[in-house]
């Protein structure tokens, strides 16, 4: 680690301006994932500024019925809170599933969006990675990529994004908001993080300096399920091969409104809209599960180690839309 | 870059100087000898070095020392004390749920911060109906527990003390 400063930041304002201030500083929550980089040496800031103490620790029913978290609410305090156990029952389960009950107190919800991921070869700083090192080449795309993705990867980089929270926000359609010297802004989850493309060491659509505040989640309506399953190597403690998140209401025996999202497949939260668009209005029906399933993988591109991933991310849709609609069912 | 810190650490005030580099891992065993707390891994995939931070179980290994000005650190040193170790400590020790014993620092405040997260209510990955208070089984301490690896593999062993210390 080279040295660094190390900044409380009292309120949102100086926050923002410490790190519009100096193009080297970088923010600071519960440091479960920074704090590990700064040892690997993947990152060398020049300043660290606090945020752990601003007034971004709130969750609380917003005016039309729905849910704002604050950027700094801890995941463990997020996946117990009341309200996200009786209406987000997806983000809780996604929460629990991910990292240890350690981890989890320290995690804030700001943080787990911008967590990077765990390609090894972004994390072993003598290997290239053109997300780590622009330029330098992928060692993942011709290496060992069994836990890499499979849609909207490009040839610059194949890593996935690891948060589980982060995915099931997607699926909630969730809504970010972020605070900048100049001013605010509001991006939705699923706009938040971008595919590799030439510029893989851009995870997420922010701007430097951009500080996230909190996360809006939207009401579901009566009769709306969720669900939330993670496919790993171990029972517990281990990052997904694949995940499912979903919301899912029927009406009259039809699907009336069905969002989802895939983790583990592809370099953001993955939102199935193909098959959206098969589900909505239809009958549920295994059949219909599995072809529209195999509609959105047909776009997927396995590498020589992964290739599991495709028909593993049917199956686990598959069993999520069971389950859902035979609950919404009873 | 130097900053100073106080900590209070298993009952005491410590005040001790610190790079801001240092985590709250390596301030406890290199800067105030405070050694249960265990170096394993030192990237928060062990659970070696779990204490409890203003009363929850965190990693040290992957907090500033500089971040923990003013906070109440409680180690496995400060759970109970030879004469009287806390019910944990004891029925580990009774189950042998301790091989080499290298992990078994982190385990018990692991176990003890475990134990007020589930008497708090808080659900986890396996508890099935969320808005249930939980059982904490086997399976329950299992997962609970997930995040401290025994190399020695004394599981079943520190999940009977874990069942026991419970009732």
């Amino acid at each position: 680690m080279i040295p660094f400063e190390y900044r409380r930041a009292e309120d949102t304002d100086s926050a923002v301006t410490a790190v519009a201030a100096d193009p080297r500083a970088v923010f600071l929550a519960g440091g479960t994932n920074l704090v590990d980089h700064l040892k690997l040496g993947i990152t060398a800031p020049d300043e660290l500024v606090d945020v752990t103490d601003l007034p971004l620790d709130a969750i609380e029913d917003t005016p039309e019925g729905g849910l704002r978290i604050g950027a700094t609410v801890r995941n463990s305090d997020l996946a117990a809170s009341p309200p996200v156990r009786e209406r987000y029952r997806a983000l809780s389960l996604a929460l629990l599933s991910g990292a240890s009950g350690q981890l989890r107190n320290r995690a804030t919800t700001g943080g787990n969006l911008l967590q990077r991921t765990r390609c090894p070869y972004f994390q072993e700083i003598t290997t290239p990675c053109n997300k780590r090192s622009p330029g330098t080449g992928c060692s993942a795309l011709h290496g060992h990529n069994k836990n890499h993705a499979v849609l909207g990867a490009s040839d610059s980089c194949v890593a996935t994004h690891p948060s589980d929270m982060a995915v099931a926000m997607a699926a909630l359609d969730g809504t970010v908001h972020v605070r900048s010297d100049r001013g605010e802004r509001t991006i939705p989850v699923t706009e938040l993080h971008r595919l590799p493309g030439e510029q893989p060491h851009r995870d997420t659509v922010l701007e430097r300096g951009e500080l996230i505040t909190a996360v809006d989640l939207p009401p579901l309506p009566t009769g709306t399920y969720t669900a939330y399953r993670k496919v790993r190597e171990r029972a517990s403690y281990a990052f997904a091969l694949v995940s499912v998140a979903a919301v899912l209401r029927v009406d009259n025996g039809v699907i009336d409104d069905v969002r989802l999202a895939f983790g583990g497949l592809a370099h953001k939260p993955w939102r199935a809209e193909t098959v959206e668009e098969r589900l909505r209005g239809a009958t549920p029906a295994e059949s219909t599960f599995r072809e529209a399933a195999e509609a959105e993988l047909s776009a997927a591109r396995a590498l020589a180690d992964n290739a599991f991933k495709i028909p593993l991310a049917r199956n686990t849709l598959g069993a999520v839309l069971r389950d859902l609609t035979t609950e919404a069912a009873r | 870059m130097e900053r100073p810190v106080t900590l209070h650490v298993d009952g005491t005030v410590r005040k001790v100087s610190v790079d801001t580099r240092t985590t709250l891992l390596d301030g406890l065993r290199e800067r105030l000898a405070v050694t249960a707390p265990k170096k394993g891994c030192d990237h928060g995939q062990c659970g070696a070095c779990t204490v409890l931070l203003d009363g929850r179980r965190v990693l040290a290994c992957l907090i500033l020392a500089v971040t923990c000005d003013r906070s109440e650190v409680t180690t496995a040193d400060g759970l109970g004390d030879s004469g009287s170790p806390h019910p944990v400590q004891r029925a580990l020790l009774e189950h042998d749920g301790l091989q080499c014993g290298y992990c078994t620092p982190g385990q018990a405040c692991s176990a003890v911060g475990m134990l007020d997260e589930a008497k708090a209510g808080w659900p986890s990955a396996v508890s099935g109906d969320l808005r249930q208070n939980v059982e904490l089984t086997e399976e329950e301490i299992r997962e609970r527990m997930s995040g401290n690896l025994c190399r020695c593999g004394a599981y079943p062993n520190i999940v009977a003390a874990l069942r026991e210390a419970i009732r």
